[in-house]
């Protein structure tokens, strides 16, 4: 198990990991309520985060440590296209400034703690609520799985094998969720955030210094991609519409998620959640930033096994080793906090939407902040013996496919904060049809996330998950009309 | 009205095509990776003006 393990970069991680560990235990007398049995306190923090503190939750929470890890990897093996994660975390803030503050007036005023409970406040449906519920808790398992891919990959390049230390810190990241609630990742996050902010400007600061400057990365990057035929340093002609539709799509479904709505609803008022917009665009920079590492790793001549090992091979290459374990701890730190979060929205959707309606309606707020507890053990062992039993493949398509489902609950939960128009069996009978269409779609073309449509003019592919969305919102208008017109015409034949 | 600049991120980075090339560089970086870096500071920039219009608004 302790082959090829650089006593300095490990002695770096481990004291790290050990001091948020402390962190994630202390947490709970953090700001302390007057009882942390009631899902406002354990599961949303008390709903007092100020700016800061959710600069550092959210930022810490939306940009993981598996996208610390795939998109260098993805801007490593095929160039441009894989920057697509750069305008859709732009466009996604504009959307956040503009309806996230109506959300949390809403949960806010009416004591809402997920995206099932606004629905069903709303619209005052069971069925839709389940929907809504299932889809963010089902969205959720296999992106946790994800942030363990990316702790295994951190782990890994630190010389550490076996499945041991990877269920160590995961048992350790589930005991004092459990015990401290949001509290805990919100206080990891600003070391997390410390970590990665000062991972990356090193890396954007010494990286190209060693290598030649930008414009050598660029020139071997294209150099890299001609040599290999495929990919390249713009898109191709069949690339553009996949890009802008894929970045469009993400920052559509990104903020319906469990994680990122928790850390919304958390927050202390709309202001709050609007300064946020103007701010968290720093860790887009930083983000951007980052992907260049998939091109540094071309002008380091790096010879990899696997795409997603580009970042810890280039900070192993072009560091002293205390700063890779620094980097590495960075990234598996990285990976705690979003699971954390994951897995307390998770439980929230649980606990609100399915055991306080279809088990225990009388059950007490501290009751439910104990199903809360247990769920989100529940959902953290679940992730990682799908992550320890199932091929990793699986996990990223489910989180592909993720992604699709969860855009589906967009119309049922956003519409209704403008529009009193649409009746729930519109929107039910839209989600089903968006989320059973776009999954076949996906399904067929071998789990990738475009679909080609001929439009006579040539080819077009486009995001399966807009698709599935347009879809979706046809549906619902269509039978939203039909439903409107039952009743009238059944009041006009009456009256002949 | 001020709300409205808050679509120009959308349409700036939404039409690919017209930033889809190498040339100009600035400080190395082709066209195509400093024109959507540079609209990560505007589009906060833009927020920020939206901001001052709408925060007395609750």
């Amino acid at each position: 198990m302790l082959t090829n393990v650089d006593s300095a970069a490990f002695a770096v991680f481990l004291a790290l990991f050990i001091l948020v560990t402390g962190m994630g235990f202390v947490a709970s007398r953090w700001r302390k309520p007057e009882t942390l049995a009631h899902l406002d306190e354990w599961g949303l923090g008390g709903r007092k985060f100020g700016t800061w503190i959710t600069w550092f939750l959210v930022g810490g929470d939306f940009y993981t440590a598996y996208t610390v890890i795939a998109v260098p990897a993805l801007v490593y093996a095929v160039g441009a296209y894989g920057f697509f994660a750069l305008p859709y975390t732009i466009i996604v803030y504009p959307f956040v400034f503009a309806v996230m503050p109506v959300l949390w007036k809403v949960a806010k005023e009416r004591g809402y703690v997920t995206a099932g409970d606004v629905v069903r406040g709303a619209y005052g449906s069971r069925g839709l609520e389940l929907a809504v519920a299932a889809t963010g808790v089902l969205a959720t398992m296999p992106y946790i799985a994800l942030q363990l891919i990316g702790m295994e990959v951190a782990i890994k390049a630190l010389g550490l094998h076996g499945e041991v230390p990877l269920v160590l810190a995961f048992l350790v990241l589930a005991l004092y969720t459990y015990s401290s609630g949001l509290r805990a990742p919100a206080l990891i996050a600003f070391v997390k955030d410390i970590m990665i902010y000062i991972v990356v400007i090193a890396a954007i600061a010494i990286v190209p210094s060693k290598l030649g400057g930008y414009g050598a990365i660029f020139t071997a990057a294209d150099a890299a991609f001609a040599a290999k035929g495929a990919g390249g340093i713009l898109l191709s002609p069949a690339q553009i519409v996949p890009y802008a539709s894929l970045a469009l799509g993400s920052a559509l479904a990104a903020f319906m998620y469990p994680h990122t709505l928790t850390g919304i609803f958390a927050s202390s008022g709309g202001n709050t959640i609007r300064k946020n917009a103007m701010m968290l665009p720093a860790y887009t920079l930083l983000l951007g930033l980052l992907a260049l590492l998939g091109y540094m790793g071309h002008a380091a001549g790096l010879k990899l096994a696997s795409n997603n090992d580009v970042v810890p091979e280039l900070f192993k290459t072009l560091f002293p080793s205390w700063f890779a374990g620094f980097a590495f701890a960075a990234i598996a730190i990285g990976a705690l906090v979003p699971a954390a979060v994951m897995s307390i929205g998770a439980a929230n959707l649980f606990t609100r939407n399915f055991w306080k309606v279809w088990v225990d309606p009388k059950v007490t707020p501290a009751g439910e902040a104990k199903v809360a507890k247990i769920t989100s053990m529940l959902v953290k062992v679940g992730a990682l013996l799908a992550i320890l039993l199932m091929p990793t493949q699986f996990a990223l398509d489910l989180q592909l496919l993720g992604g699709l489902w969860i855009l589906q609950t967009l119309p049922a939960l956003v519409f209704g904060l403008y529009l009193n128009w649409f009746s729930s069996p519109a929107l039910l009978a839209g989600w089903a049809v968006g989320l059973a269409g776009g999954s076949w779609l996906a399904w067929s073309d071998g789990l990738k996330p475009l679909h080609s449509i001929d439009f006579g003019a040539g080819k077009v592919a486009i995001y399966t998950g807009l698709l599935a969305l347009a879809l979706n919102i046809v549906v619902a208008v269509v039978v939203n009309l039909a439903l409107k017109r039952m009743p009238q015409q059944r009041l006009s034949r009456e009256a002949a | 009205m001020v709300r409205l600049l808050l679509l120009l991120p959308f349409i700036g980075l939404m039409i690919v095509p017209f930033y889809n090339i190498r040339e100009p560089h600035l400080f190395g970086f082709p066209f195509f990776y400093w024109y959507q870096l540079a609209w990560v500071p505007l589009t906060s920039l833009l927020t920020y003006i939206v901001y001052r219009s709408v925060r007395r608004a609750d």
